[in-house]
């Protein structure tokens, strides 16, 4: 909400000399945060200027800018024409424009100079509305005429030079400011200055206080036909609808001049004056206004909810199809004027020129009624803005009347003495009942019970005494946020003063302070980057092509990824199955960027929507019961945490010290035990294909019991092309929860032998197609209890070999825990290993 | 050379006279002196103390002289030979002395520039910075939760008094789950924690809740669609907005040193009430510097928001709001740790780039 101040001092008694930086910081003290300061800011010389030549030249970028000739009256101090560049194309030669001169100021401090841009020296800037901090528009550059109204601009005589700063309004301040949600009536002057007032004791005059005219009998007739639906829980859409007639105005008489500067400061252009009138009401009151050419009309005012199949082309030239729930302004019932309270139709417009009567419409809605239709329609609107967020019932007649009022005034009209107010509201909520001494209980403030009638009187409550300590508070109209105790506790509090509130540390009860699964992350994650991997944060958000990319087949289970509804991009409307997903562009990036050993670890959560099931949404305020909690619970997908890992480049660095060894699928093995060792968890290993990995370079880790942790491997050299890694990167995907939950019992040692080991080398010839983890196997098994390790030291494949054979050299070490082995026992073990080895695999000693 | 000859006088036998005894050592020790390294001693050892050098030849030619003469004989020899290997055991120890520190000298190293074999990785700065505010909070006795980031409607929106219609749900920026009737979204932030912890762990309540959160905003410089919060719950008999303050002026120490204190300014949030927005103190200025670049010169950062956990909160989780209060508050973890750590643009702590993260330690 743009607040402008010479408005604001109108309802609340300024300060002299009061600044927008001083009146932003009492109200962020009462809870309007500021959100920018305007005015002010814009330094001269700002001035008309007239277009004289404008040369389009198309640029090699595909831009095409203006080369303009600018005449700026003697402003430049030449006199001569403003060489000037400029990138908007919504005006024509003979226009009369906005200009500022080198040597000029704009919002931001940004400082204006002659600079060569385009081939051309560009000595000045042709201005938009948004440069200038006067409006957010993004249709190009000011043209005076437009922006102003033609008249305007003749009654002010602007001649090309003429300072613009005043004309514009720039040395007057607007203060910005950010209105809540539960705030509807800030939405307002007559809201924003009621809150100075209680920031700073102000003195105020509330503006809808003025003299209104009684309704009558005969006024236009309005029928309220709604009462509720129960998808809007009978609630009526419409409560309260005044219609006042004006007759006779010349819509085509300018806005005054004090009233379009102060909706161009608010930040809505002048339009004509019957719609200006209804804005400057809005933005005065909170109360949205409609104006409807009253010669139009066919019949009385119906407000129904629309029928199924019914259509209305809105006035920003949509044709929308109504839903059931949408509720209508129509005459005579079927004729559909207006979504009500959201925006109007092309039915029963006002057109200056030719409308002469005009019927005001001020009716109070149903919020949830408003903010429906509006997210229905996706069409927002200053109307349904103010609806939705409750406007103050008890201010529909005299917005109405301030509106009659001003085209009385300005359009030379006389307001019809027939007057209706279709008044069916009924109390929706008693009176709060609210024990004095609850707000010192919940803010830790002493305020007595005086301070807290006080202060709720202030805010325009009526505060009734109930006794033993219990008052009873009405809220003001304006106030429908105000439902409960808690609520009237905040107002206590924030008018007080936030910063009353002392600082006490509550004394917890203790706690179990982390969980295992979050300690076992943390190490993990020490863990890798000790190893000298990076830990990075990759976006979730995958395509169906990166499942392509990374070879899954067409039935694999990880691509049943789950979809959003509304993505960022439709590239990627999937929540990643696995963390290798999206960990390789990190991998990609710091390639691309000159890195060429790069390792790098993600740990986080991925989705796995194995189940389709839907979510019950209860609603607010109560419990569901426990089924319903149940099902909530379980439609929520699976998301175990994963850790994956990446790597590329060198392993080893090579240097002036001495050479070094690129990283390979063994050092990513290692890198994937060490996650699993970290937590003390034992895994097994087995050959494996699996995409995205080499189809002969992929182990499978496991636990003892066979429950797969996670896969490791090279990935597949198309994956390696496909995504733009570099050769023979390695990867790896772990499921930390597996290895989270192995972990989680305490371990149990084993005493450990003082007596002496023995150690016995066995070369065994097997099978090239017989793996290593195998023939390991088989020792361990056969060696029995008294093996304590047994390591693979060496490989031999080669001449003295049978092409389709290979030696594996296997160092086994014995130790006994009660004696000292004797080398008959160290030989029988070591026997009956490769005894068992030559059963398994058909190993022969060599 | 000489054969054994039991009538020989010594002083007759030509090697064994005192002045071919005397000349052979003179020689010796010249040699031994003018060795400059192990293998010119070595050379001179062979020469002259070897099986061939000249005193050897004397001393066997002892063997040959009658027994009167041999002790004399003996004596002269062995004192010759004596006076020899002491000079060559001396030179010995001087030259491997001069080798030892020849060697250190020849395999000295230039390690001014660091060899970076094997350079340790990092921890993100994200998850280490939300790992210290969590502790900071378990410190305060406080227990840590979590929650998912694919999250039920319900508990996203309603549990936190977040009403269908209400404006506020709409500003939310949400990512819906396909089918839109799936009732599931990417939760917002951290807050359906709360009502989480309060259905499984009950009350009276202290728990933190660090996490990942989503909003459809575009990547920029300050903005995210992907994001971290940090969450706090406590619910308890007696609990007031001076708890609330107190604790975060304890979180505002510990992630950005002593005395820097919080503010609260009024706000609103659907699932508190009162609510309040939280600031800190600038940790550069301390709000005595209008030109601090930090702070904009306002002495003050905006941290998140806060407030009393609002009545139906309480009683979507099934608690008695008549017994039991609390207050709630969540922060950016993002905002933390840019504050912290001068980053200015959110892109660094997004794109993954190792050289960011090489800038940090492995505790921040
Ligand atoms: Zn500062």
């Amino acid at each position: 909400m743009r607040v402008p101040v010479d408005w604001l001092g109108e309802y609340v008694e300024l300060p002299a000399g009061v600044t927008g930086e001083q009146i932003a910081a009492a109200l962020v003290a009462v809870g309007l945060e500021e959100e920018g300061l305007h005015g002010g800011d814009v330094a001269g010389p700002l001035v008309v200027g007239r277009v004289l030549e404008k040369h389009p030249e198309p640029q090699k970028n595909g831009k095409t800018i203006n080369w303009c000739q600018v005449d700026v009256g003697d402003s430049n101090g030449t006199g001569e024409p403003q060489g000037i560049v400029c990138g908007a194309h919504n005006f024509e030669v003979g226009d009369l424009v906005a200009v500022i001169l080198p040597g000029g100021v704009l919002p931001g401090n940004f400082q204006i100079s002659a600079r060569k841009t385009y081939g051309h020296v560009s000595a000045g800037m042709i201005c938009s509305v948004r440069e200038l901090g006067i409006g957010e528009d993004h249709d190009g550059i000011i043209v005076l005429p437009r922006l102003l109204g033609e008249h305007h601009v003749e009654e002010l005589g602007l001649q090309p030079g003429d300072d613009l700063i005043p004309v514009l309004g720039l040395d007057r301040e607007v203060v910005e400011v950010n209105v809540t949600p539960d705030r509807g009536y800030c939405f307002s002057l007559r809201g924003v200055a009621r809150e100075y007032s209680h920031s700073t004791g102000a003195a105020y005059t509330d503006p809808a206080l003025i003299p209104v005219d009684p309704a009558t009998q005969d006024g236009y007739a309005v029928e309220l036909a709604d009462a509720g639906i129960p998808e809007l829980d009978g609630v009526p859409g419409c409560d309260r609808y005044v219609a006042r007639i004006v007759r006779g105005i010349d819509l085509t008489r300018e806005t005054p001049e004090w009233m379009q500067r102060r909706l161009l400061e608010a930040g809505m252009r002048p339009i004509s004056l019957a719609v200006d009138v209804t804005n400057y009401v809005m933005l005065a009151l909170g109360q949205p206004l409609h104006a409807f050419d009253l010669a139009t009309l066919q019949g009385p005012i119906v407000v129904r909810r629309a029928v199924a199949g019914e259509r209305l082309r809105t006035l920003d030239d949509v044709d929308r199809v109504l839903d059931p729930e949408d509720l209508l302004i129509t005459d005579s019932g079927t004729r559909i004027l207006a979504l009500a309270g959201v925006m109007g139709g092309e039915d029963g417009e006002v057109t200056p020129g030719q409308t002469t009567d005009v019927l005001i419409e001020s009716a109070h809605f149903d919020p949830r009624s408003v903010a429906r239709s509006s997210r229905r329609h996706r069409l927002s609107s200053e109307a349904a803005k103010r609806f939705e967020r409750g406007v103050d019932p008890d201010v529909t007649d005299a917005a109405a009347q301030l509106a009659v009022n001003l085209l009385v005034e300005h359009g030379g009209g006389t307001a019809d003495p027939a007057i209706t107010d279709a008044d069916q509201r009924v109390a929706t909520r008693g009176p709060i009942e609210l024990d004095v001494t609850m707000p010192t209980r919940y803010v830790g403030v002493d305020y007595t019970p005086e301070r807290v009638r006080e202060i709720l009187t202030m805010i325009g409550c009526e505060v009734r005494e109930l006794g033993q300590g219990t008052i009873s508070v009405t809220p003001p109209g304006w106030r429908p946020d105000l439902t409960d105790a808690p609520t009237l506790v905040e107002e206590v509090a924030r008018v007080d003063g936030y910063d009353k509130i002392p600082s006490v540390v509550p004394r917890a009860i203790g706690g179990r302070g982390l969980t295992h699964g979050q300690r076992a992350r943390r190490r993990v994650a020490g863990a890798l980057a000790g190893q000298g991997l990076h830990e990075v944060l990759t976006y979730p958000f995958v395509g169906e092509s990166r499942f392509d990319e990374l070879g899954l087949a067409a039935d694999d289970v990880r691509r049943t990824a789950l979809r959003l509804a509304n993505p960022l991009s439709d590239e990627a409307p999937l929540m990643r199955t696995e963390l290798l997903q999206t960990l390789p562009e990190a991998l990609r990036r710091n390639i691309s960027r000159g890195s060429r050993d790069v390792a790098l670890f993600e740990i986080d959560t991925v989705t796995l929507p194995d189940h389709a099931a839907q979510a019950p949404v209860p609603g607010v305020g109560a419990r569901p019961d426990d089924a319903v909690l149940q099902q909530i619970r379980d439609a929520v997908p699976g998301q175990p945490w994963h850790v994956a890992v990446v790597a590329a480049g060198q392993a080893d660095r090579s240097g002036w010290w001495g050479k070094g060894r690129p990283v390979d699928v063994t050092d990513v093995v290692a890198w994937a035990h060490s996650v699993a060792d970290t937590l003390g968890v034992p895994l097994r290993r087995v050959q494996a294909e699996r995409a995205p990995f080499h189809p002969g370079r992929c182990v499978e880790l496991t636990l003892e019991d066979g429950t797969t942790v996670g896969f490791v491997g090279e990935l597949h050299p198309k994956v390696v092309q496909r995504l733009g890694l570099p050769d023979r990167t390695s990867a790896a995907e772990l499921d930390l929860d597996v290895l989270v939950a192995a972990s989680e019992r305490p371990t149990q040692v084993r005493p450990l032998s003082t007596h002496p080991m023995a150690s016995s080398d066995v070369a065994l010839v097997v099978p090239r197609s017989t793996r290593y983890g195998d023939v390991e196997a088989s020792l361990r098994a056969g060696a029995g209890e008294l093996l304590e390790s047994v390591e693979l030291f060496d490989v031999y494949v080669g001449d003295q070999l049978a092409a389709d054979q290979q030696s594996l050299a296997f160092r086994m070490h014995f130790r006994a825990p009660d004696r000292t082995l004797t080398t008959e026992e160290v030989n029988a073990a070591r026997d009956a290993a490769v005894a068992r080895a030559a059963k398994d695999h058909g190993a022969v000693q060599r | 050379m000489s054969g054994p000859n039991t009538n020989y006088d010594p002083v007759e036998v030509a090697a064994l006279a005192p002045e071919a005894l005397e000349a052979n050592v003179a020689d010796a020790l010249d040699a031994i002196a003018a060795a400059t390294s192990l293998e010119e001693l070595k050379a001179a050892r062979l020469a002259h103390a070897g099986e061939r050098s000249p005193l050897a030849l004397a001393n066997r030619e002892i063997g040959a002289l009658p027994p009167s003469a041999k002790a004399d004989a003996g004596k002269r020899v062995g004192q010759a030979r004596g006076q020899v290997n002491q000079a060559l055991a001396a030179r010995q120890v001087e030259l491997e002395a001069e080798r030892d520190e020849r060697i250190l000298v020849e395999e000295a190293l230039d390690l001014t520039v660091a060899p970076a074999r094997h350079p340790v990785g990092r921890r993100h700065v994200l998850t280490v910075t939300a790992e210290r505010m969590a502790d900071a909070m378990v410190a305060l006795g406080w227990e840590i939760a979590e929650g998912p980031g694919v999250e039920a409607e319900w508990f996203n929106f309603d549990a936190l008094n977040f009403d269908k219609d209400h404006p506020a749900r709409q500003m939310q920026d949400t990512f819906f789950v396909d089918p839109a009737d799936a009732g599931l979204v990417l939760r917002t932030h951290t807050s359906p924690v709360q009502a989480r912890s309060l259905l499984e762990r009950g009350v009276p309540l202290y728990v933190a809740v660090p996490g990942k959160t989503f909003r459809t905003d575009e990547l920029d410089a300050t903005h995210t669609p992907v994001f971290h919060q940090l969450e706090g719950i406590a619910i308890d008999e007696g609990l007031t907005m001076a708890h609330l303050k107190g604790t975060l002026d304890r979180l505002a120490e510990a992630m950005f040193g002593p005395g820097i204190t919080s503010r609260l300014r009024p706000a609103f949030f659907p699932f508190t009430e009162p609510s309040a927005e939280m600031d800190f103190r600038c940790f550069v200025c301390r709000g005595e510097d209008p030109g601090c670049r930090t702070c904009g010169g306002t002495g003050w950062i905006e941290w998140g928001g806060c407030g009393m956990v609002n009545h139906n909160v309480l009683r979507a989780a099934g608690v008695d709001p008549e017994r039991y209060q609390g207050f709630a508050f969540g922060m950016g973890v993002e905002r933390t740790a840019m504050f912290r750590h001068g980053i200015e643009d959110m892109r660094e702590m997004i794109e993954g780039d190792v050289r960011f993260n090489a800038q940090f330690g492995m505790e921040i």
